[in-house]
This record gives structure tokens, C-alpha cells and sequence, in this order.
């Protein structure tokens, strides 16, 4: 797989919401959601993202989508650098990156019929003039995108409401699909789940994959739904990338102080593995991104934490072939 | 934990009258609680898992809701059946709750003292000074830093985890014989998770408060209880001590459920076992296995009666027809 070319190559992307801090005050703070993040995906591969709730993750999703614009930042889908894109350029890439959300209620529009949902896309394309399908075609691609994620084609003329939530995420899933788009950015789709359906769910994308050479870029807080879907992970933390490595690297051997205690705070279904596990409690809640830190953002949690910690920031470098982490356990400040 | 039974639930039924008919939310429900016990109740969304444990402590909201038969026995005495200053007594001082979102049992507008001390003065007879110095080392107990200063604060003014924190101080601050914790860390952080649930354990060991651990995670429920029911469709499929439920799980449900989870612990290969279909729609359950247009195992009796429970040697238990000779005769 890493062979495969670079399909999506984020650079430096940051993302500060302006706040305001009184009504009439004009002093502007930020909250910075993202702070500088860079990371590559290839083609075919499920890049897992993965963090505390907060932490960054859907906006960065969001922010290479472009549904906001970035602070900073280059993002690359193939050649083309998003964030410097023209109207239609933009839409055109659309065609190759698409998006399913968390919820699978909030994010199809009730007052259309599953059919409509997913011919959207093709519809909008259409309509400007980026792509020809007749009636009947559309139609035709419905029916078998719908039967591609396991809908009846007969449920095409009925409402969000009448579907249950795994349902409803085969039709977001169906939507996202109809462009035959390479790349696709799921935020949390499984989250918001039970069990039983969460496993249909998550081998409904791996089939998805495998079928059409997909490549994901996987939103998920479940550190066991990332270890199953991904080939590579990355960890986020407070808007930055802690640590990223091919799966299996990561989850044997985690380098990062903050990888090490999410992995050991997962709870693992199996009750003997449970009563002999060391857990590694963090102290503190997660901290507000509301102010750019001198020293390492996980500073005030970390069990390991050094004097040099507080004043200088660490920055994503290898520690270990294709392994990167930023922590000073690792390598020394500049 | 020990042997004395405190909590008794019997064949209990708390049904819902709505437009589209009777929704059967709880149908037939029993277990036992001991003292010092921690049970785990687990199912899908919609299973009935609060109601269940809404009206263990008779707060279904009366109408649409109602409890349409059975029994809950809190050291032998039929919950229904008490006067309303009698189960006052016993709610957020004998059994206490706390919920997936503290906002819904922490009042936004009154400070933490004004809410803890009411609570603490009302059930104990303290003088609201004693109360306060009470609050204040709940509080320093379930990990508040600085309490004598944050506990003058409001609700909004902590984190999620930290109004969590608050409302285990606040459940626990009467002594309960019972705490009923429905999702309790479901909206928190996995870091966080842990923090607060060692936190309840810690605490619960301590004051040897039997638990009521409703969750919807495996991985919460073998970290944490004693024993486990399966909830499916407003009953108990399945109940045992927690290792033999994991070891041996006797209904095809359980067995689903637990092999359907990703494992932190264990390679990622291949497709993950799935349970095809959808849980069933509580109204208007037909009489029979309600498992059984998803069962693997399904056998024609399935589709015609409710199976009994069965019970095997291990003190575990399964209502599948699986099990029984009607099953070896067909
Ligand atoms: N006030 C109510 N009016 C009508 N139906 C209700 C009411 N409360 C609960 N129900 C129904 O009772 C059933 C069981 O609900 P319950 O809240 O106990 O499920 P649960 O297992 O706790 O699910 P979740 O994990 O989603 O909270 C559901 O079908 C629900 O829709
Ligand atoms: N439109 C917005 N305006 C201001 N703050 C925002 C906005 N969107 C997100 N944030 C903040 O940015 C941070 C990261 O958010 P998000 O990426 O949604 O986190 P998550 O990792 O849970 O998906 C959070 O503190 C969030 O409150
Ligand atoms: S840089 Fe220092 S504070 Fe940050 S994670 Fe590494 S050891 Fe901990
Ligand atoms: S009773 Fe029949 S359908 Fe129900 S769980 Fe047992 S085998 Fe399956
Ligand atoms: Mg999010
Ligand atoms: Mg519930």
C-alpha cells in the first residue's frame, strides 16, 4: 500500500473560529480547532483518525472538504490544492470526495425520498452541465447503488423517518457513492449505532472498499472500530497530530504518553483481560482549545511530562520507520 | 457481595399506550440484587433497559406510561404499593439515580451546596453546616479539586466529566444501599470513562453500595460487574455471573452481540461477525421468540411460542428454545 500515489496530502492545515469575547468588545480570540496538522493518504488505504471529543477531528474532516475554509494550510486532493481552488474546480473535485456523517438522522433531509437523497448528487452535477444522464439512467444507478449497501430498491419512494438509523446510513452511505468518487471522508458513521448494527455498518465500507478500491479517511473516538477499518492511524490531540503509524505498529507498540493511556483506558469485552489490566488514569479533563500553548499540549496530563515540556513545543517527526510522533521522549527540541 | 437479596424485581411490565398502539416496553422482567452487588444490564437502544429501571424507583411517567403488572420487593416491600412519602424516603436516599446527562438531575440555576446540602439535610437530619462539610467531602472524595471553593459554583461552570463527578458525589453522598447508574460515562471521553468508572467502583466497594450498571458496552460491563442481564425487546434473555456469560454464552443473542465487537486485544482480519436484520418494534410483538427472524438458530417452535427460561448448572440462565426438549423432539 505504500507504493500506492499520495490521493490526499494535507500541509499545515489549521483552522482558528474567531470568538468574540463580550458584544461590543472588538478584541478577537480564536478557538484553534486545528493548529497545524499534515499528514498524507494513499490510495486504497483507511487512514483512521482518532481523538478525545473536541479534539479536532470533524473539523478537520470539514476543513478539507472545504465546508469551512481553512486558517492555513494546503490541501491536496490529487494535484489540485483545494484550498486555492476556483467555484468549479471545487464542485468538479466533489465528483472524486464525498462525506457521511455521524448522524444518520441530521444528515438526510426529511422531506426527501430516499431515491432523491441519493440521486442528489448526480442531480446537482447535472444540472452544471459536469456530467449527461438521462432520466432512466439515474433512475438505474438508484437502484443499484441502493442495492449495492443493502437497501430494498422498493423503500426508494419512502421518507428518512420510515428508516431505522442503520438504515439510514446505507442511504448516506448510497449518496456519497454516486459520484464514484475515490475518496471518502466518514465522520464518525458508526458512532451513533447499537452494536449489532454498528458490525453490519462497518462491513458494509469494507466490502464498499475492496469492491471499488475506496479510500477512506475514517472519523472515529472508538479506538477498537479504528484498530478494525484502518491501515494507517492518527491520533489527535487538542488540534494537533500526536502520533501516526500503520495500524499495527500503532496498537503493539503506541510511542505517544497520550496513545498509550487512551489505549489502556479502552474497555476490552472480555472480563479476565479486564481484571488483570494496569490502567494508565489520566488526571484532568480534556482542555479547552481556546489558547495556543507554549510548551506540549498534552503538558498538563501527561504521566511523563519533563521540564522542557512546558516551554517548547514538540513537532511530528519519525521516531521509527513510517512511525511519527511528537513528544520529546523521542527526539530532542530543535 | 454478599448473599442477603435487598432488591427484587418480579415479572415486571411497564407498557405505553400511544397512537400506534401498546408499546410493551418492559414485559416480564425479574432478577435479584444483593448487597454489595454490581449488575450489569445491557441491550440495544430501545430495549428497555430505563424503563426497567424507572420503575424500579416508580418514576414512569403515568400517563402514557403504566406499570401493568409485577412487583419490585426493596427488602421485601412491594415498591407499588407504598404511600408517595414512603417511596419518597427511599428515592435519592435509599436508591439513588444518576443519568447519562447530569443536566437532567442538576438544577442549572441553583449552585452545587444549595443542591447537595438540600438533598443531604432532607434525608439524614443533618444541620445544613454538618450537611455542607458532608457535600464538601463527597465531593473532595469523587475527585473535585479545591471543593471548599468549587462547590459555591453552577452546574455550567464544570466539564461534562466534572458535573459527572458531581452527581456520583451527590448520588452516594446519602449512603444508598443502591445506586442505579443508567450509561453514566456513555457521553464521556474513553480517557474520562475510566476516571469516572474507577471512580464508582472505588466508591461503591467502599461504602458496599450495591450497582445497577445499565450500558450499552461489553467492554464497560466485563470491567465492571458481578453478573449481567441481556435485556431483548422489553426482557431478560439471558443472566449469569459476568465470566460465564463471556465464556459461555448460552443465547444465540448474546453470542451475537459479543462476537460482533471489534476487539482492541485481537488482530483485525476479515468480515466481522454480524447479526443480520433489526431489532423488533415493541408494539405488538407477536407471541414468540422475539429473536427470531434474526436467529441463526431458529427452529420452527420459535415462531410459535415465547421459549421458557432454562437454567443450567453454572447459576446462568436462557430463554431459548435451544435448550429444551421441545426443541429435541421436533
Ligand atoms: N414516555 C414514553 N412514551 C412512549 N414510549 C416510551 C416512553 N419511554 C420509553 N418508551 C419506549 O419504551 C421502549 C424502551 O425504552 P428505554 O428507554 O427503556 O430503552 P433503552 O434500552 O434504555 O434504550 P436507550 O439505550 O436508547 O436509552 C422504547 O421502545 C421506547 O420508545
Ligand atoms: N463553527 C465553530 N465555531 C466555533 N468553534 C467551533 C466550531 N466548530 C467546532 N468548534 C470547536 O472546535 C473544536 C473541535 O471541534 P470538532 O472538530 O467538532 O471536534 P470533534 O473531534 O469532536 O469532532 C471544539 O472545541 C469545538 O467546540
Ligand atoms: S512532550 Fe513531554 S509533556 Fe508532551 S507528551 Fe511528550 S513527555 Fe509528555
Ligand atoms: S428461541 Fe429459537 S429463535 Fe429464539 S433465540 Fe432460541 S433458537 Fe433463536
Ligand atoms: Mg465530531
Ligand atoms: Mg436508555
Amino acid at each position: 500500500m505504500s507504493d500506492h500515489k499520495v490521493l490526499l496530502d494535507v500541509r499545515g492545515l489549521k483552522m482558528h473560529f474567531p470568538i468574540r469575547t463580550g458584544f461590543f468588545s472588538k478584541a478577537k480570540n480564536f478557538i484553534y480547532a486545528v493548529d497545524g496538522v499534515d499528514f498524507q493518504v494513499r490510495k486504497g488505504e483507511t487512514l483512521g483518525l482518532v481523538g478525545e471529543s473536541g479534539c479536532g477531528k470533524s473539523t478537520t474532516a470539514r476543513a478539507i472538504a472545504q465546508l469551512y475554509k481553512p486558517t492555513a494550510g494546503e490541501v491536496y486532493l490529487d494535484k489540485l490544492d483545494l484550498t486555492k481552488a476556483s467555484g468549479q474546480e471545487l464542485l468538479a473535485a466533489r465528483k472524486n470526495m464525498q462525506m457521511v456523517f455521524q448522524d444518520p438522522y441530521a444528515s438526510l433531509n426529511p422531506r426527501m425520498t430516499a431515491g432523491d437523497i441519493i440521486a442528489e448528487p448526480i442531480r446537482i452535477f447535472k444540472k452544471s452541465g459536469l456530467m449527461e444522464a438521462s432520466k432512466d439512467e439515474i433512475d438505474d444507478r438508484v437502484e443499484q447503488l441502493m442495492e449495492k449497501v443493502g437497501l430494498s430498491r422498493f423503500f426508494k419512494n419512502r421518507y428518512p423517518h420510515e428508516f431505522s438509523g442503520g438504515q439510514r446510513q446505507r442511504i448516506g452511505i448510497a449518496r456519497a457513492l454516486a459520484l464514484n468518487p475515490e475518496l471518502i471522508l466518514c465522520d464518525e458513521p458508526v458512532s451513533a449505532l447499537d452494536v449489532s448494527i454498528q458490525s453490519q455498518i462497518l462491513n458494509l465500507f469494507k466490502d464498499l472498499q475492496d469492491e471499488f478500491g475506496l479510500t477512506y479517511l475514517f472519523i472515529a473516538h472508538d479506538l477498537s472500530v479504528i484498530k478494525y477499518v484502518s491501515t494507517r492511524v492518527a491520533v489527535m490531540y487538542l488540534g494537533l497530530i500526536v502520533e501516526i503509524a500503520d495500524a499495527k505498529d500503532l496498537y503493539k507498540k503506541p510511542l505517544h504518553p497520550y496513545t498509550e493511556a487512551l489505549l489502556s483506558a479502552a474497555p476490552i469485552p472480555d472480563p479476565k483481560i479486564e481484571a488483570k489490566r494496569q490502567r494508565i488514569i489520566l488526571t484532568g479533563d480534556v482542555p479547552s482549545p481556546d489558547k495556543q500553548r507554549p510548551g506540549c499540549n498534552f503538558y498538563d496530563r501527561c504521566p511523563k511530562h519533563m521540564d522542557i515540556c512546558k516551554r517548547a513545543r514538540p513537532s511530528l517527526k519519525e521516531a521509527e520507520p513510517r512511525h511519527q510522533v511528537s513528544c520529546f521522549l523521542y527526539h530532542k527540541p530543535e | 457481595m454478599s448473599d442477603e437479596v435487598i432488591l427484587q424485581v418480579k415479572d415486571l411490565k411497564t407498557y405505553f399506550t400511544v397512537d400506534e398502539g401498546v408499546v410493551k416496553a418492559v414485559d416480564g422482567v425479574s432478577f435479584d440484587l444483593r448487597r454489595g452487588e454490581t449488575l450489569g444490564i445491557v441491550g440495544e437502544s430501545g430495549s428497555g433497559k430505563s424503563v426497567t429501571n424507572l420503575s424500579v424507583i416508580n418514576l414512569i411517567p403515568t400517563p402514557p406510561g403504566k406499570i401493568a403488572g409485577g412487583q419490585v420487593l426493596f427488602h421485601g416491600k412491594d415498591i407499588f404499593a407504598m404511600s408517595s412519602g414512603e417511596i419518597r424516603e427511599i428515592r435519592g436516599n435509599k436508591i439513588s439515580m444518576i443519568f447519562q446527562d447530569p443536566m437532567t438531575s442538576l438544577n442549572p440555576f441553583l449552585r452545587i451546596s444549595t443542591q447537595m446540602v438540600e438533598t443531604i439535610v432532607l434525608h439524614q437530619g443533618l444541620s445544613s453546616e454538618e450537611a455542607k462539610k458532608k457535600a464538601i467531602e463527597m465531593l473532595k472524595l469523587a475527585g473535585i479539586p479545591a471543593p471548599e471553593k468549587r462547590i459555591d459554583q453552577y452546574p455550567h461552570q464544570f466539564s461534562g466529566g466534572m458535573r459527572q463527578r458531581v452527581m456520583i458525589a451527590m448520588a452516594l453522598s446519602c449512603n444508598p444501599e443502591i445506586l442505579i447508574a443508567d450509561e453514566p460515562t456513555s457521553a464521556l471521553d474513553v480517557t474520562i470513562q475510566a476516571q469516572i468508572l474507577e471512580l464508582m467502583q472505588e466508591l461503591t466497594h467502599r461504602l458496599g453500595t450495591a450497582v445497577i450498571l445499565i450500558t450499552h458496552s461489553l467492554g464497560v460491563v466485563a470491567g465492571m460487574c458481578d453478573t449481567i442481564c441481556v435485556m431483548y425487546a422489553g426482557r431478560i434473555v439471558e443472566r449469569g455471573r459476568t465470566e460465564a456469560i463471556f465464556e459461555t454464552p448460552r443465547h444465540p443473542y448474546t453470542m451475537g452481540l459479543i462476537r460482533s465487537v471489534p476487539r482492541l486485544d485481537q488482530e483485525a482480519k476479515g468480515r466481522l461477525y454480524s447479526i443480520p436484520g433489526q431489532p423488533p418494534n415493541v408494539i405488538d410483538l407477536p407471541d414468540c421468540c422475539p429473536f427470531y427472524p434474526r436467529c441463526e438458530k431458529a427452529m420452527d417452535i420459535c415462531k410459535k411460542k415465547y421459549p421458557p427460561v432454562v437454567s443450567f448448572d453454572n447459576d446462568q440462565s436462557a430463554s431459548c428454545w435451544l435448550y429444551t426438549k421441545e426443541a429435541r423432539n421436533v
